[in-house]
């Protein structure tokens, strides 16, 4: 697939650290291209390199090797003052917030407007209508001490706004946050792409955040991009370990594995146990009824879990089959000429590993 | 009143006024402190800078203006005072025309606290949240910038933290300069109330200095307590 010039595209990243005497290398060789109006979700465990990658992208942190254009421009070859002038392009959140404890709320979100030509009054008017924007108006006036996690993230996000960049960078913005308040954030930077168009790259070690709000995915692991592709792709049909297991994790079909081969149930059952994985319409066919009309099967669902990416429906399954063997087969076939991809679990051989 | 004056602090009483006395004294170490604390606060805010700045993971790295700078600070800092005095005679008759008297104190004052407040003027602006630095840095600051609106103002309530302890221990300097023919209250301890035996001019100006020494910490406690959030 050929893909046009992106807003933000890394070329062939080396990020390599020397540290009395030892090589690190952070990140390898890593190329992305990200496009206008994407909400760009890295993910990998802590070590991955994504946080250095990412931010390699408004040079906060120089690559050992390779280009970073951002809007057309090669921001490794300009000068301090205008590398100065293209990051106020990129704004940026971090898991700690990062706000100065000596300013108000309303302080922060000004604070990068200090050298901007707008007058007094309209600069005023700016914060207040980005803290509205984030539903912080009644707190202009609180220190950051006086906020919650959340709000305090809410306010980063007010102030990265305020010089009106094309590109939000997150770096971990949610990893401090608890669930409820994780959900809160990452709806608000969903609603920014969407109102502002702002382009987002977004990195984490949660896969139920790149579910969220992601439309296309890059996992990360030992400094190498290992998969990349569009959220549906990767959620339905990931092909590299590392990503199964995110994967398998957000659904918490690993969970009910194992807790099916640890209860009693897996004697009960002939053991034909299916892994059933489907995106779109196939959700509307009563599959379940089909079997036993069809095949004689009784399918007896172990787990099941259905949900709305970019508004397709993914789901995953697992049946239990029982039934006459060459009927089962019949039945694999049946539905994966419905285009679903069935796995067959072994259970024997997944207890011994 | 007076009656108990005369009484308990007949000395204190005689040497009240006059060329050599209390008042002259008071004024000699109000003199001392706060003009070295000024000339003093700026080279060690500048110097406190430089070196927060330049260290490895500072702004803008620079290692070996940093190593220099480091190791003079350790190198000035550890001159006991009352040899700085002596030592640098010669330099502070350059710069202010005379080694005797407050004014020919300023000059070691000031030598002698100024590594010592920027050694504290590095470690309060260190302590000034990295990640916030580096907010700075993605919103395009430059360094200077970052230096006026991130360090100053983020650390402001620990330099003046600062600022108080290093005012305090530099009261004490001026007491020994006095001894030394700088004049001020440690003049008046020393060669007045010891050499002479009046021991109530001795508690006198001991107690003096305590009360300098108090409101200075009240005010510096007031300031920071104003300022923290």
């Amino acid at each position: 697939m050929v893909e046009k010039n992106g807003i933000v595209q890394l070329k062939n990243i080396d990020v390599t650290f020397h540290n009395e005497g030892k090589t690190i290398e952070a990140v390898k060789d890593v190329s992305i291209n990200v496009q206008k109006g994407d909400v760009f979700g890295v993910i990998g465990y802590s070590g991955a390199g994504k946080s250095t990658l990412v931010r390699v992208i408004n040079l906060l942190q120089k690559p050992t090797a390779g280009e970073v254009i951002v809007n057309d421009q090669k921001l490794t070859e300009l000068s301090a003052k205008d590398l100065r002038k293209a990051r106020k392009n990129i704004g940026m959140i971090f898991q700690h917030f990062n706000l100065m404890r000596s300013l108000t709320v309303f302080g922060n979100v000004a604070f990068p407007l200090r050298d901007s030509k707008l007058s007094k009054q309209a600069r005023k008017d700016k914060v207040n209508n980005l803290l509205e924007l984030v539903g912080l108006s009644d707190r202009a006036n609180n220190y950051p001490s006086q906020l919650s996690g959340g709000q305090k993230q809410r306010v980063a996000i007010a102030r990265a706004l305020a010089s009106d960049p094309e590109i939000l960078i997150s770096d971990e913005a949610t990893s401090a946050l608890d669930p409820k308040t994780t959900t809160e954030i990452l709806s608000l930077l969903g609603r920014l792409n969407k109102e502002l168009g702002i382009t987002i790259v977004i990195i984490t070690h949660e896969m139920d955040a790149i579910k969220q709000i992601c439309n296309r995915v890059a996992v990360m692991e030992e400094g190498k991009l290992i998969e990349e592709g569009d959220l549906l792709t990767i959620f339905a049909n990931p092909k590299r370990k590392l990503t199964k297991d995110f994967v398998n994790t957000s659904t918490q079909i690993s969970n009910v594995l194992d807790e099916v081969k640890e209860s009693g149930i897996i004697d009960s059952i002939s053991g034909h146990l299916v892994e059933l994985n489907f995106m779109g319409d196939v959700t509307n066919e009563p599959i379940i009824i089909e079997l036993y009309k069809k095949f004689n099967i009784e399918a007896n669902i172990l787990f099941s879990n259905i949900e709305r990416l970019q508004g397709t429906t993914v789901g995953i399954m697992l049946f239990d089959l029982e039934g006459e063997q060459n009927k089962i087969d019949k039945a694999i076939q049946y539905l994966t000429d419905l285009k679903i991809n069935v796995k067959e679990i072994d259970l024997k051989e997944s207890e011994g590993k | 009143m007076t009656h108990f004056l005369n009484t308990y602090l007949p000395n204190v009483v005689a040497n009240w006024e006059g060329d050599n006395g209390f008042v002259v004294a008071i004024q000699q170490t109000l003199y001392m402190t706060f003009v070295s604390a000024i000339f003093a606060g700026i080279i060690g805010i500048i110097l406190g800078i430089l070196l927060v700045v330049t260290t490895d993971d500072g702004i803008t790295p620079h290692k070996v203006f940093y190593t220099t700078l480091d190791k003079l600070v350790n190198l000035f800092r550890s001159i006991p005072f009352i040899i700085l005095l002596a030592v640098i005679g010669p330099f502070t008759k350059l710069i202010v025309g005379q080694t005797i008297g407050p004014t020919g104190a300023l000059v070691p004052l000031v030598i002698g606290t100024a590594p010592f407040f920027a050694r504290q003027v590095q470690l309060a602006l260190v302590e000034v949240d990295q990640g916030v630095i580096e907010a700075a840095e993605a919103m395009g600051l430059s360094p200077i910038q970052i230096i006026f609106r991130v360090y100053l103002k983020e650390g402001l309530p620990e330099l003046i933290r600062s600022g108080t302890l290093t005012t305090i221990s530099l009261i004490g300097l001026t007491a020994m300069a006095g001894a030394v023919g700088g004049g001020g209250l440690g003049n008046m301890a020393i060669s007045v109330g010891y050499q002479r035996f009046e021991n109530d001019v001795t508690i006198v100006s001991m107690l003096l200095i305590l009360v300098l020494v108090f409101v200075i910490q009240g005010l510096g406690d007031f300031a920071v307590r104003k300022l923290e959030h």
